[in-house]
């Protein structure tokens, strides 16, 4: 691809389209959310980062190693599959995969992580932190920090690294030491602060890849312009094939990540319908889920102002999902924004649903995605019955599912 | 309108003496021994309290932070206790300022107004809320100090000249300087370094100024005594009272932690009499 249509990816053209949102402000705000809620120190970095990445937004230079890398290192663009079969037995609107499970490392979070390592690169950085949940996350810093030669601290949550434990030997395998974390629930929101935590004492040599469009600002901003390259390439993709946009887009909502990235370039088509799927776990009224949208309301966790699942105190709560990647109490600012804007629907899916669109599409489309996208898959199907058949339901398929073959056999009562 | 924070760091200063600041977790060891141990430190020559309000996602704070808020949590503790725990306080103690400490979230839950209403009413007398930076102010800044509470911000050695200046600005009662880039309780001080940067800061502005975050001993607490207005202690006490389990041993506790620190602030006050 030549530099003249590289910049034709950049996000600072996506932003003076028409309709498209100028969103965040300077001070990192989606109307009252988002923004920069940290202690003192982390302030200077923060806009030390603000600043590198302004800068290398500005520099067509940026955007064409990105491009290179995008192309012969994650294998991008990922191709859109219509789910022939699939929606032949839903038999409603036709359903569309965006194959983000192809990329390298099987799914979308590699996106972020080349993108935020060449800016790691750019400012001088030799050290890599990053937290995960899942392991995805932290799999595809571990990538990128082994390609460029990046030292890499992992932190995750101690129950995750008795969950996760292949994600853990792999990160091993790339050179990462992984650092359980054993404070608070023990899970994803815990290695977060405890990746702050090493920032703060940190910041000289250490460039922090957060792993979803949470944080303090710039990073909402940053993980989405990253992961944006998924709803661009599908708005051309969907154009050149079928003359025409989706009629819905649908994606899995724990963070926001992938969601944010096929959602964002598609905010201004007010004809293209936006449904967020967030974990319903053993469903909402069970109080065992991850939901923050659909049940949860405004505070401020994790340096940002957005939606939280808390108890009456403002304490942030256990969470729940068969999926660890969206098993999170809070979600991306955006989000919490297009929620209360209206702009894009937020709903539920219960593991069980989760589980059984899991299977649905390994046996009809010989997919097996991630457990996470299985919750987009579920309502994808949902939403497609209600549908015309000339009509069109884009779902986001997130990551691949070889990651949880384990958790879904030990749940059948399968022993590997 | 007098603020006990203003009024003591004024007496405190005009006879030369550096003020020790105490922070401890409400809630911890255990919600009905919090007022004693508020008692406990001011008979163990505290100056000022810091309570610290527990919350489950303490970022910047250590291991030894934490864990009391853990624990706090643990056992029950909530906002509404910790106001209730200084209210409590109050009744036998109407002249040491407290300081209270903590993130945004459960204040903001239980509504900024109402928050800054029942402290006030409780006996706070300042507020440190420590994931909101004053660019995020706008909205509670007047409603605490619409009820008398002095914000207190942070100042680190990460901050621009352009912030120091904006915070000085609106610095009231003290400033607190966060003495190491880190969290909580954290690495190991290099005190000249530190006093070097806090006679900066003084000559910046006219809010007195406290320092913390990694003061674990007496000496150290000397060799900031001259360049600062105030020590705070807080993770080294923290970690001594997570044993106690009556309100005796928590003055023995507290006796052990803060009197060598007290005896060595008052060693520099009388070195500077001499």
């Amino acid at each position: 691809m030549s530099i003249e249509s590289v910049s034709s990816l950049d996000p600072a053209v996506d932003a003076a389209a028409p309709e498209a949102p100028s969103l965040p402000d300077q001070r990192g705000h989606f109307g009252q959310f988002g923004g920069r809620f940290v202690s003192e120190t982390l302030m200077a970095p923060l806009a030390e980062l603000t600043d590198a990445y302004e800068q290398a937004t500005a520099d067509p230079a940026f955007w064409a190693e990105m491009e290179a890398d995008r192309r012969d290192y994650v294998g991008r663009p990922s191709p859109i599959y219509h789910a022939q079969r699939l929606s032949a037995e839903i038999g409603g609107a036709q359903i569309l995969l965006k194959r983000e499970d192809l990329n390298h490392t099987g799914a979308h979070k590699i996106n972020n992580t080349i993108g935020q390592a060449l800016l790691a690169k750019r400012m001088g950085k030799t050290r890599i932190i990053a937290e995960t949940g899942a392991g995805q996350h932290g799999v595809a810093s571990a990538t990128v920090a082994a390609r460029l030669g990046l030292k890499c601290v992992v932190y995750m949550g101690a129950v995750d690294v008795q969950r996760q434990a292949i994600n853990v030997f792999r990160m091993k395998l790339l050179g990462a030491e992984v650092v359980p974390v054993s404070s608070g629930s023990k899970t994803l929101k815990d290695a977060l602060n405890e990746a702050m935590r090493d920032w703060v004492a940190n910041v000289d040599d250490t460039f922090y890849i957060i792993g979803t469009v949470a944080g303090p600002h710039p990073y909402p901003k940053l993980v989405r312009d990253f992961n944006a390259i998924v709803g661009r390439e599908a708005k051309a993709q969907m154009s050149e094939r079928y003359g025409k946009l989706p009629d819905a887009l649908v994606a899995c909502v724990g963070g926001g990540s992938n969601a944010i990235g096929l959602f964002h370039p598609f905010i201004g088509d007010r004809e293209v319908a936006i449904y967020g799927v967030e974990a319903a776990g053993k469903g909402l009224s069970s109080g065992r889920h991850a939901a923050s949208l659909c049940a949860g309301k405004p505070g401020v966790l994790h340096g940002n102002r957005t939606y939280l699942l808390t108890n009456a105190d403002g304490q942030v709560t256990e969470t729940h999902s068969i999926s660890a990647g969206l098993d999170y109490p809070g979600v991306g600012p955006e989000h919490a924004w297009l929620h209360e804007t209206g702009r894009a629907k937020y709903v539920g899916v219960t593991d069980d649903e989760a589980l059984a669109a899991f299977h649905k599409l390994s046996r009809c489309e010989g997919i097996i995605p991630a457990l996470e996208s299985a919750h987009a898959v579920a309502y994808g199907m949902q939403l497609a019955k209600t549908m015309r058949p000339d009509q069109q339901v884009l779902v986001n398929l997130s990551g691949r599912g070889d990651k949880d073959v384990h958790t879904v056999a030990t749940l059948e009562g399968i022993e590997l | 309108m007098s603020n006990r924070i203003d009024s003591r760091l004024a007496e405190l200063g005009g006879q030369g003496r550096c003020a020790l600041i105490a922070f401890i977790t409400a809630g911890d060891p255990a919600p009905e021994l919090t007022v004693a141990a508020m008692h406990a430190l001011v008979a163990a020559g505290a100056d000022i309290i810091e309570l610290g309000m527990p919350f489950s996602d303490p970022m910047a704070d250590g291991p030894v932070i934490q864990r009391s808020s853990e624990r706090a949590l643990a056992k029950g503790m909530t906002l509404r206790k910790t106001l209730d725990a200084l209210a409590e306080f109050r009744r036998s103690d109407s002249r040491t300022p407290v300081v209270l400490m903590g993130y945004l979230n459960p204040i903001e839950y239980m509504g900024m107004d109402a928050f800054a209403e029942r402290a006030s009413a409780a006996g706070a007398d300042g507020v440190l809320l420590v994931d909101c930076p004053v660019e995020e102010i706008d909205t509670c800044g007047e409603t605490l100090s619409g009820h008398g509470l002095r914000q207190i911000f942070l100042l680190s050695p990460t901050t621009s000249a352009q912030r120091t200046e904006q915070i000085c600005a609106q610095g009231q009662g003290f400033l607190y300087y966060v003495s190491l880039k880190g969290i909580t309780g954290a690495g190991s001080l290099a005190t000249d370094e530190v006093a070097a940067s806090l006679r900066a800061l003084r000559a910046r502005t006219r809010v007195p100024v406290a320092v913390g975050f990694g003061i674990k001993t007496a000496e150290q607490a000397a060799a900031l005594a001259n360049a600062a207005d105030a020590v705070v202690i807080g993770s080294a006490l923290v970690e001594q009272l997570a044993e106690a389990s009556s309100a005796e041993q928590l003055a023995a506790m507290a006796g052990e932690v803060l009197a060598p620190l007290r005896r060595a602030l008052d060693d520099v006050r009388d070195s500077r009499a001499a």
